[in-house]
């Protein structure tokens, strides 16, 4: 077997080149973490708020709703929407506050309520979980909305969480939490939906903000060492685009060929 | 342990590397196409599986709320009849039972009394919903662009210009002007070509490497979120 024939030429350049570079910085930067090196990872609005969101619940005994988003679990911002709502999990069995987690995806819905119980266990409270905590509405978009919209306006939720991957239900499920007076944060990566709650929620994680947010919360060495690991890349990627756009005015397109994936 | 930890996080790690390998691979290496079909197809048999029990946990849930006479009660009942019927029509024009032959249509061309629910009642239900969306974009855009800072009037000026831009109103605007009537098109192009593009362009980028740090995280085993346990340290 020739070389050209076991691997794909268009994408053994620049692709494996950020693979190998951005897996080796990311795992240098774990390591370092872990040797016990201080790490400065900034200040994000929306996750500090958090505790701030389910302690209102607390003071207005009304409950926490949690939206996972219509991802199934080969998305990658429902395993970061997990990450997050065990946080929030473990905060509202703390605060002894009611947790309501609906679900769209059936792949998602069988992780929530493993996630949820988990952290109901180790934070002590096993007594608050039930089989309603984390339950299953429907595969359909917009009956999914229905049902949520409907939610919201009849048991009035304290505080939204609306956390993962959402497309056109966005603005409908956010205006209606904005209606009935709920605290929400939201955090997507999908750009298109982005705006809507930008303009209708307290806070928004924004895309890498709501890949980052497990590892924040989490504060364990390992997790905030790979965003360290994440930002070098950023910057380096910033230096990339700048050095492009000068070899580009100066007529030499060697870089912008060899960044390039057929 | 095994079954709770170990075992998974073993599978996710297999399970994540072969797109990444893939990837890079041609179909002429042995077994590179195999494996990836296959856990394609996996995934598509387990989420068929998790579905059952999804509609398992909504039957649960809907009957304890009759049994128990909660508050919105009789909006279960109507939600139960509305599976029953159409999973059973469903099921049965799947399978062909009987007069049911055929998922949308019957051999003589007239529409199955499953697809007559699905046109007839969940599309215009489906419809209704998503129009409502016009609505709520009109009562937000009204939030956002009220005029509190600097930022907030760029955006309404931008908004603006933008919406004007769009509409043949605003090629009348500069109409007047011999080849004004492209001003405002022209520049609408260049605010969603050039600065919105940007602005998202930086978004996007951003996210592509938390998703790839993310999913490194999630195929090393120290993100455990997704299994119900803490990460590793």
């Amino acid at each position: 077997m020739t070389p050209d024939t076991w691997y794909d030429p268009s994408r053994v350049g620049a692709p494996l080149v950020l693979l190998l570079v951005f897996s080796a910085l990311v795992l240098f930067f774990i390591q370092r973490s872990r040797q016990g090196h201080a790490l400065f990872i900034r200040r994000i609005a929306g996750i500090t708020a958090m505790e701030e969101a389910v302690g209102r619940a607390t003071e207005l005994g009304r409950k926490v709703l949690y939206l996972p988003g219509g991802g199934t679990l080969d998305d990658i911002q429902t395993i970061a929407s997990l990450a997050v709502m065990r946080h929030v999990a473990s905060l509202t069995a703390q605060y002894s506050v009611e947790l309501d987690v609906p679900n769209k995806d059936p792949l998602t819905f069988a992780a929530a309520r493993e996630t949820v119980q988990e952290a109901y266990i180790q934070a002590g409270r096993p007594d608050l979980f039930n089989n309603e905590t984390v339950h299953y509405v429907t595969y359909d978009q917009f009956a999914y909305t229905a049902s949520i919209t409907g939610l919201m306006v009849r048991d009035k939720p304290a505080t939204n969480f609306l956390i993962g991957a959402f497309h056109a239900e966005s603005l409908l499920l956010a205006e209606t939490g904005q209606t009935v007076g709920a605290m929400q944060i939201a955090g997507t990566a999908e750009v298109t939906q982005l705006p809507f709650f930008a303009v209708v929620c307290d806070y928004t994680l924004m895309g890498e903000e709501l890949f980052a947010a497990g590892a924040y919360l989490s504060k364990e060495p390992a997790m905030l060492g790979s965003i360290k690991g994440q930002d070098i890349t950023k910057a380096g990627l910033i230096a990339f685009l700048i050095l492009g756009i000068l070899l580009e005015i100066f007529g030499i397109h060697w870089f912008r060929d060899f960044m390039t994936i057929s | 342990m095994f079954w709770k930890l170990r075992l998974p996080l073993a599978l996710t790690f297999f399970v994540g590397l072969v797109p990444i390998v893939t990837f890079f691979l041609t179909e002429r290496v042995f077994g590179v196409s195999f494996v990836r079909d296959r856990v394609e197809q996996y995934m598509v048999i387990i989420a068929g599986f998790a579905l059952l029990l999804g509609v398992v946990n909504v039957v649960q849930g809907n009957v304890r709320k009759i049994e128990r006479r909660r508050p919105g009660w009789p909006f279960a009942i109507s939600l139960l009849t509305g599976l029953f019927v159409m999973g059973t029509f469903g099921l049965l024009s799947a399978f062909r039972v009987g007069p049911f032959q055929g998922i949308l249509s019957a051999p003589d061309g007239s529409d199955t009394p499953f697809y007559w629910m699905t046109r007839s009642l969940f599309n215009p239900l489906q419809a209704a919903m998503f129009s409502l969306l016009a609505f709520y974009i009109a009562s937000a855009a009204f939030r956002a662009f009220r005029v509190r800072n600097i930022e907030a009037s760029i955006l309404m000026v931008a908004a603006f210009v933008v919406m004007l831009g769009r509409t043949p109103l605003g090629e009348y605007v500069f109409g007047w002007i011999p080849g004004g009537h492209r001003w405002l098109p022209t520049f609408t192009e260049w605010i969603m070509a050039v600065p919105n593009t940007a602005a998202q362009r930086g978004i996007i980028i951003g996210a592509a490497l938390g998703a790839a740090a993310l999913s490194l995280r999630v195929i090393l085993g120290i993100e455990r979120s997704h299994l119900g346990v803490k990460g590793k340290s």
